[in-house]
């Protein structure tokens, strides 16, 4: 009965979801003020009844209400509860309805918040979230309905993938979503701005928070994500360029440069037309990721769709919303008009090449994620797509942009002084020097291309911190002002300067990877194993009894000579009901390195296998993003940006010209 | 559907069941094996996701482990090992996509991109006229009149 409930409310959203396209698109056509106040209504009326549709699907998980087909398909009873809710997204159908709750949820706090917006603005945003709300309720109730019942009711469900019962990716998918789907606000504000035909300071202002947090949530999702693929996969590895991580990426990379382009716009009121046209591209990749994903057209762990019906669907879908906003665009960009001009060096110059860089390597995961596919349409031959080949792209064509990432912030609007920008960086290429010393002593001349890494990150984080001691003028200013700049500076500013460092610490953490040291070997009782100048020994094996599986857990004790370093557990769990081993390694981290642990199969004779593995710095890459996402917030916090302030401003005139940097 | 979901579990299964490399495999003469493992990281898992041989826990990334190991044993050159498995499994296995006419296309699109885009951003930098001066608007433009007809 209660599900029967929440099906109905999933219909009744799509039929809210109608109305309120209809109210707000209307009304702003016709500026009427009761129409537009309707359809902000309606969107929260549609967030309630997805809510609503969710809460009736968690409890059936909760329950373990075998008689619906999606959790006899995807939960069981003996399960801890976490993962029973937790299930709800991990299947497609579960985490479709995920999907629309998110977009509810964006809507609903865009309806909110939309007393600062000019009711127009706010109703044609409002509307375009409609037509997408509409798309994606179509295909859940078309292709994809979770709420369906099935008779006769099992005794028992088929259980959650045991690789999907962990905490890191219980909550990956959420995070990723919020992500994802929390572009289609900008991409809703770039729509109504080309119906509307303007864009201005005040446009770039109400973007840049919804941008923002959008852009924290899958900074964090795919930190999530990697980290996950990091403990679980067994040695370590955490980004494989797989087509669904690359989903997950490509959108990354444009919001991050729509981020910057929006700056730019607010700023200067330039590069109008190329922000409206990344908005765009930005969740047309988002829904690109969710097409790759949730078609099943690329195989992959996290593809759980075999359906072709929801990949013609979702496609179609893509078409229509890509294609639309597209063709908006070819015939409305022309009409805005061009805003503030500025010399190539500058700080809009430096802007506009992050913006090229960051858009050529979204362009580079394209087409390295797609062209298999393309080749095989086409009839050419099959191959692959791996690490070999962004090896060899990606990462030449993100070194200058780590580089200028550098030097940008120190750029004057208008007109910048490179030669001025690179005197004041003398500190930081003294980091670089001394990074790449210690680097090389300590990894006894370890790979070069490692030692390099690690000066381009000293470079990046030196520099974001030169940066802000130049802001504060520490060091050549009285404490009292320096303290007394540090509490004026706006938040944004110190939200660059935290996401620039989180990025050096990301890209230390990378470049360490070339520092790591394994030992595999078969081990027996008592016996010991050397890595990277400690020793592991083997204590003990036993059986170890959990919810829904049982483990062989390895007793290993790490030592550094005869001191004890650490005791570690690795586990072996077997699923009876899926009949799956996975492997639960074991890590010891101080944050600077890990020591990681892997426990394998057993031979005949009482031995072991153990792959052990020293990775210095390994933990930087998830500290660094974590870094990025709460400057993210950190940004978002500011009053300047926080929704409604530039409206109430813009209500009482001109925007106010305020002298700090951003 | 539920065909489907059995599917994927097999294939997860295959996938995470099993261990990478593992000790047994492994050659005694260190050197070889650095040159196995250099090798094997560069040869795709057929049923995984962009994973290398040298990572991955299938059965039949353990056979292709055992195979590489084997070639070079024999006195195999690296790309004389490589060429053993790609002549038995096609450019499939390759990690890296070998650089001929079929993937021009991949390969040199990244930096023609990052090219056009730079071009494109040059000449909107030269093109881009001096913004217009404000044209008057209408009471701008009555007292330019008024002023104009005081004079005369």
């Amino acid at each position: 009965m209660i599900i029967e409930l929440g099906h109905f409310a999933l219909i009744l959203a799509l039929a809210v979801a109608l109305l309120q396209a209809g109210l707000t698109l209307t009304g702003a056509a016709r500026n009427d003020l009761n129409l537009m106040a309707a359809g902000r209504l309606a969107a929260m009326a549609q967030f309630a009844l997805i809510a609503l549709a969710f809460a009736t699907l968690v409890h059936a998980y909760f329950v373990s209400d075998f008689s619906v087909a999606n959790v006899a398909e995807n939960s069981s009873s003996a399960k801890p509860l976490l993962y029973k809710l937790t299930s709800v997204w991990g299947n497609h159908e579960g985490s479709m309805v995920l999907w629309v709750l998110i977009l509810a949820v964006y809507g609903a706090a865009v309806a909110w918040f939309g007393d600062a917006m000019p009711p127009r603005l706010c109703a044609r945003v409002l509307g375009v979230k409609a037509l997408i709300a509409i798309g994606f309720l179509l295909f859940i109730l078309l292709t994809s309905n979770p709420f369906l019942r099935l008779s006769p009711a099992p005794e028992e469900g088929m259980g959650l993938n045991p690789i999907l019962q962990d905490p890191g990716l219980a909550f990956h998918p959420p995070f990723l979503y919020l992500g994802y789907v929390g572009n289609s606000v900008a991409f809703a504000f770039a729509v109504a701005a080309l119906i509307d035909g303007r864009v201005d300071a005040a446009w770039a202002r109400w973007v840049r928070p919804w941008t923002l947090a959008s852009w924290c949530c899958l900074t964090l999702g795919i930190a999530m994500g990697s980290w996950w693929a990091y403990y679980t996969l067994g040695w370590g590895g955490w980004w494989f360029w797989d087509p669904v991580e690359n989903a997950s990426l490509m959108p990354w990379l444009a919001g991050t440069a729509l981020l910057h382009s929006a700056i730019v716009v607010e700023r200067r009121d330039t590069l109008k037309s190329w922000t409206i046209l990344l908005a765009i591209l930005t969740f047309s990749l988002s829904l690109v990721g969710t097409f790759l994903v949730r078609s099943g057209v690329l195989t992959s762990v996290h593809a759980f769709a075999h359906d072709p019906r929801r990949g013609i669907f979702i496609l179609v879908l893509l078409c229509i919303a890509i294609g639309g906003s597209l063709a908006l665009y070819a015939w409305r960009a022309p009409t805005l008009e061009p805003g503030g001009v500025f010399a190539p060096i500058s700080r809009e110059g430096a802007l506009l090449l992050n913006n090229l860089i960051l858009a050529s390597c979204c362009a580079t995961v394209f087409i390295g994620t797609l062209y298999p596919l393309f080749l095989d349409a086409v009839g050419g031959p099959k191959l692959s797509v791996g690490y070999p080949f962004f090896d060899r792209t990606f990462v030449p064509l993100m070194i200058p942009l780590l580089l200028a990432v550098g030097i940008g912030p120190l750029l004057a609007w208008k007109r910048g002084d490179v030669l001025g920008a690179l005197q004041r960086l003398w500190a930081a290429f003294a980091a670089v020097i001394a990074a790449m010393l210690i680097a090389f002593y300590l990894s006894h001349g370890g790979p070069v291309l490692s030692v390099l890494g690690i000066g381009i990150a000293a470079w990046v984080g030196g520099a974001a911190m030169v940066e802000l001691a130049d802001r504060l003028r520490l060091f050549r200013a009285p404490w009292a002002e320096v303290a007394r700049r540090a509490l004026a500076q706006p938040r944004a500013s110190y939200g660059m300067t935290l996401a620039h460092f989180g990025l050096a610490v990301t890209v230390a953490g990378i470049a360490a990877s070339g520092f790591e040291q394994q030992s595999i070997a078969l081990l027996h009782l008592g016996q010991t194993l050397p890595v990277a100048g400690y020793m592991l020994r083997f204590d003990g094996i036993g059986k170890h009894e959990g919810v829904n599986f049982t483990a062989d857990r390895g007793d290993f004790t790490l030592l550094d000579g005869t001191r004890v370093v650490a005791q570690l557990a690795p586990e072996r769990r077997f699923f009876p009901l899926q009949q799956q081993t996975v492997s639960k390694t074991a890590i010891h981290t101080n944050l600077l390195a890990d020591f990681y642990l892997a426990l394998g199969d057993p031979d005949d004779k009482g031995g072991w296998a153990v792959r052990a593995y020293w990775k210095p710095l390994v933990p930087f890459i998830w500290i660094g993003g974590v870094i990025m996402a709460f400057g993210g917030a950190v940004s978002l916090s500011d009053r300047r940006w926080r929704v409604g302030v530039a409206a109430r401003r813009a209500a009482k005139g001109a925007l106010p010209v305020d002298g700090s940097r951003v | 559907m539920t065909r489907a979901l059995a599917v994927a579990a097999v294939l997860l299964g295959i996938a995470h069941a099993a261990f990478a490399v593992e000790p047994s495999e492994m050659l005694a003469n260190p050197a070889l094996e650095a040159r196995a493992e250099a090798i094997g990281k560069q040869l795709r898992c057929q049923v995984c996701q962009n994973e290398s041989i040298e990572e991955s826990g299938a059965d039949l990334a353990h056979d292709l482990r055992v195979i590489i190991r084997e070639r070079l044993k024999e006195g195999d050159s690296d790309a004389q090992a490589i060429k053993y498995v790609t002549d038995r499994y096609g450019d499939f296995v390759l990690l890296k996509p070998p650089v001929e006419p079929a993937t021009y296309l991949l390969w040199f699109s990244p930096f023609v991109i990052l090219a056009v885009g730079a071009a494109g951003a040059w000449l909107y930098l030269r093109r881009r006229p001096a913004p217009p001066d404000e044209p008057l608007d209408l009471n701008q433009r009555r007292q330019l009149e008024r002023l104009l007809l005081d004079d005369q």
